[in-house]
């Protein structure tokens, strides 16, 4: 397998520790991407928006599964406050649809708020809990709200092998 | 031992060489005097085949002649009601005619812009990363293919509200889809509740847009009864005064407004009809096409997405919350980023090139 080449590292930086990273930035910047992690939708309830629970295997050594889940279970709840069905929704539907719509060119939905709230909270979760852990979870709004994209960074020194090793352990799945 | 010192020679020239041809061909590409990059919109670079106006703000489908077809009929219909027979109307019945009459026109106007322009619920193609864990997952679930080993086909099973629900591989968008979600071939795109593409509105129709087609065809039911039922009101009182022959020749356009409307009621009408059957069960024109939760498909096969009372229904489909665009047309290109591949080959050529790749 051919590695993708490497952006140019900083070789004088501490080399990779769970301490070390204080925020985003210094973790995008002193870190290359090994693994790329997606936890998937969960249509049990149909088509609501809501995503596994399941602790993927790849983040075994990387995060406690308690604050993963917890995380995921903040998020369903969060996705399921933006399409809950009550008296709000119609509210807000009947309105909309006697001004023709055009109250959306004024006001945002509350879908919309929720997403922002979902940014902010992912945001949140990313400066206190995963970037320390070397993990950076993608706002699942970018990618159709199909997965939640979760990047695991190493540092240059250990990325070849922990490249090889993720292969290994995902074929092994 | 020659050889292999030929080689040794040859191979530091054969990089240099390489690297030649990649600086070569950059060079090439970049003109002198634009040496930045001009960031491009999402919208630019979507692999659907969708057309966009307004710089990313309008979508539509690539045919839109009949869109257009659609647009003309209900304003020279309406052109004419107002121009020639709402005068009357309102001197001899009341003013409220063309008052409600209007007011209907700017609605059925509003919805058929707001259904024809907006986003109907395309689901962004997968990145590349995420179509490498879906084929490895796929590979896993697969196990090892010996000679004569056929693949089972791409697809997932989930069980929703008691009932399995068979979700498939879209080979195109390189996802799974979710349920309710179809591959419109006509847009290249697979799209969240698909119900139908529809050219009379020039677009696909979704979830995002669904209670605006519906609002749609309801309003236009409406207008076109309305505007029916005024000019046959308008010709008889006419008549009355100056007789039948006269009456036409004195509103001619109440002819041609007759005729259109005439034949518009009984498809738009029956259309309604139909549409409000499937809000009131919760079904797409697609799944009730396909008689997806019909009782002729087994004895316990229900619709899971229904909730059970019709009220429920139709508020749903109406009023739910709108969920918002998830293909970001507007969005700035990140360099960096990989966009994933477009690719319009069918459904039907990819199967047997996945079973050959899998076989080798």
């Amino acid at each position: 397998m051919i590695s993708a080449p490497r952006t140019a590292t900083d070789r004088t930086k501490l080399p990779y520790c769970h301490e070390s990273f204080h925020n985003l930035q210094e973790l995008r910047h002193s870190a290359s991407l090994a693994n790329k992690v997606f936890i998937q939708r969960d249509y049990t309830d149909g088509t609501v928006c809501k995503f596994q629970t399941k602790f993927p295997s790849e983040l075994d050594s990387r995060i406690e599964r308690t604050l993963f889940e917890d995380t995921v279970k903040t998020l369903n709840n969060y996705y399921a406050e933006a399409e809950k069905i009550g008296g709000q929704s119609y509210l807000e539907g009947c309105l909309a649809c006697l001004t023709v719509y055009l109250i959306f060119l004024c006001i945002e939905t509350r879908y919309e708020k929720v997403l922002k709230k979902i940014s902010w909270y992912i945001q949140e979760q990313n400066e206190k809990v995963y970037a320390p852990r070397g993990l950076l979870i993608t706002d699942p709004i970018e990618r159709g709200m199909r997965v939640i994209e979760i990047s695991v960074y190493e540092d240059h020194g250990s990325s070849g092998s922990s490249s090889g090793s993720s292969t290994t352990s995902s074929s092994g799945r | 031992m020659t050889g292999n010192m030929h080689l040794g020679v040859e191979e530091p020239i054969r990089e240099c060489q390489y690297n030649q041809i990649c600086t070569h061909n950059s060079s090439t590409m970049d003109t002198p005097h634009t040496k930045k990059k001009k960031i491009k919109r999402k919208w630019q670079v979507f692999p659907g085949r969708n057309k966009f106006y307004c710089n990313g703000r309008i979508m539509m489908a690539k045919q839109t002649g009949v869109f257009y077809l659609t647009v003309v009929l209900i304003l020279v219909t309406s052109g004419l009601f107002f121009a020639f027979d709402c005068p009357f109307l309102a001197s001899n019945l009341t003013p409220a005619i063309p008052a409600i009459g209007g007011v209907l026109f700017i609605f059925v106007m509003g919805m058929l812009l707001r259904a024809s322009f907006s986003d109907p619920g395309v689901l962004p193609r997968a990145t590349p990363e995420e179509a490498a864990d879906i084929e490895r997952q796929i590979d896993t679930a697969n196990g090892p293919s010996g000679p004569g080993y056929r693949p089972p086909p791409r697809t997932r099973e989930v069980l929703i509200n008691g009932q399995t629900v068979k979700l498939k591989y879209c080979f195109t968008c390189k996802i799974f889809r979710p349920p309710r979600a179809s591959h419109c071939s006509l847009c290249d795109n697979c799209v969240e509740r698909f119900d139908h593409h529809c050219p009379w509105v020039g677009n696909c129709v979704g979830r995002r847009n669904y209670r605006f087609f519906y609002l749609f065809i309801l309003s236009l039911s409406l207008l076109t009864i309305f505007i029916f039922a005024f000019v046959i009101t308008h010709v008889i009182l006419r008549s009355n005064r100056t007789g039948f022959l006269s009456a036409l020749k004195d509103s001619p356009a109440s002819v041609l407004e007759v005729v259109v409307c005439f034949f518009s009621i009984w498809s738009i009408v029956g259309l309604s009809g139909f549409h409000t059957y499937l809000i009131s069960s919760n079904q797409t024109t697609n799944e009730d096409i396909k008689g997806s939760w019909s009782s002729k498909r087994g004895k316990g096969n229900y619709n899971p997405y229904s909730y059970g009372n019709l009220i429920t229904n139709c508020c749903a489909a109406l009023c739910g919350p709108l969920p918002p665009s998830l293909i970001d047309r507007r969005g700035f290109v990140q360099p960096d980023t990989p966009q994933p591949v477009a690719q319009t080959n069918g459904t039907g050529a990819c199967p047997s090139n996945q079973v050959q790749s899998h076989m080798t």
